[in-house]
């Protein structure tokens, strides 16, 4: 890749690896936390959804801070993480996706709701008389039929995810090849000086990432409805 | 076969029905729209649960509330037609065919896929979504779904209400076969009377969540409760007979009821087994041998009981060799012609009054 310099590549591949793994690891957990919310009436519930649309209103930089102090290697998940696992989130990729997931996680559990809540429960009942159980009817009716929203959700929180600054750079830090990311490569580009172009160039791979994945989602959702025969 | 005593309170309706019908067969559950009909299948099939009360199907008890007992809906074998189909969109025919069928805990399974796609006449749809399938096939598509299941009962929850008339012609044809080809007791909802007339071989009469009259649709064809429900004419007994042959001279056609034979004016192959309803208001009565009457049936019956029924009317209950009829005549009749339980009289039909869409065509009945 000639027209891409080694710092821009570096950057894009860690943005794309890091939104990737974020949506792998938020994916499962917006489904159940949107069918709880969706299906459940349970005490706190309203709590919960609150809980979840935190990230929308809270400045990053505080979502980013409240990581650190949980999964910092001295706060009390992050500790048990490195004794039992050895495993470090602080100043790590894994730790950006972390904060990604958590920051893209309103988003998903919303494009979820949607979908789960579009879906006819007539069609679970009727699933019921035919021999399906809970889990069976949710993996071969309601899954299948909220696959649409659940798929726009993912790409959206991916694109999302691209360009996700204040809370990883709070958590994890501007480490480049580990954590600086699309928009933190930008940031120290823009601090640096002579960056310019660079800031520039970076600017416009932000821009065309953003929106190939808004026209991906919305091509997907279509083409899915379509295939369900809505 | 089936038992039901089920209490249900519900949005300030309260359902509180009990039946039974001893027999395989169609039972069709008959009432008004509102009536409750819907949420009594819908605790038959364990959509809802009953505030108290017993189901049981065979031998087997599927609710029991005081010992707790409550088979949930996905183990109950009990299949269910929707007024609605509900066919999974995102699976074609063939998928949505085989969904029950694949969760059936059965080996080798009763009721085959061939045979319910050629009953049914769904060769030619099998590749299709449900949204490329007309009204009428989708009910037919729902229907062979809720068969493969291998159910214990069927559940038809007015299967024809959303078709018009042209659909309906064309998917009540597959329901008669329904019965006769597998050995399903099946629980037909309607509030169609018609559709009860040429289904039914027992009926459970509702009014405002209860059940006002159960048994077979011979004897509730003649139940006065019938009439709050169908109209004030409704009354009329309904007979299975067999076809004997044709009269030459007159080209009436000779049906078998009983010991007594019936000449209609309506076309039906020798040997074909026919249903009839004769109305009450359309039988005449005789006690000797009338002449001179363009009446072509005049048959030879018993007394069994004489009711009032109005103030200007009584309800004569007649034997005709086995089969019961009950005509409705005049109290001044009644008491100028002296009937009295024993006696014997002559019945009046007029071959034309037996209309054709009275008159239903099967196979063999139960």
């Amino acid at each position: 890749m000639d027209f891409l310099s080694d710092v821009e590549w570096a950057a894009l591949r860690l943005s794309l690896s890091v939104a990737g793994r974020s949506v792998l690891f938020s994916l499962p957990v917006a489904t159940l936390i949107a069918w709880l919310l969706t299906r459940r009436r349970f005490v706190g519930r309203s709590v919960l959804d609150a809980f979840v649309h935190l990230p929308l209103v809270l400045p990053p930089v505080v979502v980013g801070y409240l990581l650190l102090v949980l999964f910092g290697t001295r706060g009390p998940i992050g500790g048990w993480l490195d004794r039992q696992f050895d495993i470090q989130l602080i100043f790590t990729s894994a730790g950006a996706a972390l904060a990604t997931a958590v920051m893209s996680f309103p988003l998903m559990v919303r494009a979820i709701r949607i979908s789960l809540e579009a879906v006819d429960r007539r069609l679970e009942e009727a699933a019921r008389t035919l021999g399906a159980g809970p889990v069976d009817r949710f993996v071969s009716i309601t899954l299948p039929l909220m696959l649409p929203g659940v798929l726009a959700g993912a790409v959206t929180a991916f694109a999302a995810g691209l360009g996700e600054f204040g809370a990883v750079i709070t958590f994890v830090s501007n480490i480049p090849g580990e954590t600086r990311t699309l928009p933190l490569a930008l940031y120290t580009a823009i601090q640096s000086p002579g960056g310019d172009e660079l800031a520039a160039r970076l600017a416009v791979m932000s821009f065309l990432l953003g929106l190939g994945g808004l026209l991906l989602s919305e091509w997907l959702a279509r083409r899915l409805r379509r295939y369900l025969g809505h | 076969m089936l038992e039901v005593a089920v209490r249900k309170r519900r949005n300030g309706f309260e359902l509180d029905a009990a039946f039974g019908i001893p027999g395989p067969g169609v039972v069709a559950l008959f009432g008004r729209s509102g009536c409750g009909k819907t949420t009594l299948v819908d605790v038959l099939a364990g959509l809802l649960e009953p505030d108290a009360g017993t189901i049981r199907l065979s031998e087997t008890t599927l609710v029991d509330t005081a010992r707790r007992i409550s088979v949930p809906a996905e183990r109950r074998r009990i299949g269910y037609v929707f007024q609605d189909a509900r066919l999974f969109p995102h699976l074609n025919v063939q998928g949505n065919l085989r969904y029950g069928l694949r969760r059936a805990e059965i080996s080798n399974a009763g009721i085959a896929f061939d045979e319910v796609v050629a009953l049914l006449g769904l060769e030619a749809l099998l590749g299709r979504r449900p949204n490329q399938l007309s009204g009428g096939e989708r009910q037919r598509v729902a229907i062979g779904r809720a068969l493969l299941a291998q159910p214990r009962l069927l559940l038809l929850d007015e299967p024809l209400a959303s078709l018009d008339a042209a659909r309906r012609d064309e998917v009540l044809p597959y329901l008669e076969r329904l019965h006769d080809n597998f050995a399903v007791p099946i629980v037909y909802v309607s509030h169609q009377f018609d559709e009860v007339l040429r289904l039914a071989t027992h009926v459970v009469l509702m009014e405002q969540g209860k059940v006002l009259a159960c048994g077979e649709l011979a004897a509730v064809s003649l139940d006065p409760a019938l009439r709050s429900i169908v109209g004030p004419d409704a009354i009329g007994a309904v007979l299975d007979g067999e076809i004997i042959g044709h009269e030459v001279e007159s080209g009436l056609t000779l049906l078998r009821l009983g010991s007594s034979t019936l000449r209609i004016a309506a076309e039906f192959a020798p040997r074909s087994r026919v249903r009839v309803r004769l109305l009450a208001r359309d039988l005449i009565l005789a006690v000797e041998e009338p002449r001179g009457l363009s009446v072509r049936n005049a048959l030879p019956a018993t007394v069994l009981s004489v009711e009032p029924d109005d103030r200007h009317a009584d309800l004569v209950h007649l034997d005709i060799g086995g089969p019961r009829l009950v005509a409705r005549v005049t109290r001044a009749a009644t008491r100028e012609l002296g009937l009295k339980p024993g006696h014997p009289v002559r019945v009046l039909v007029k071959s034309v009054s037996i209309r054709g869409q009275s008159i239903l065509s099967r196979e063999h009945s139960a």
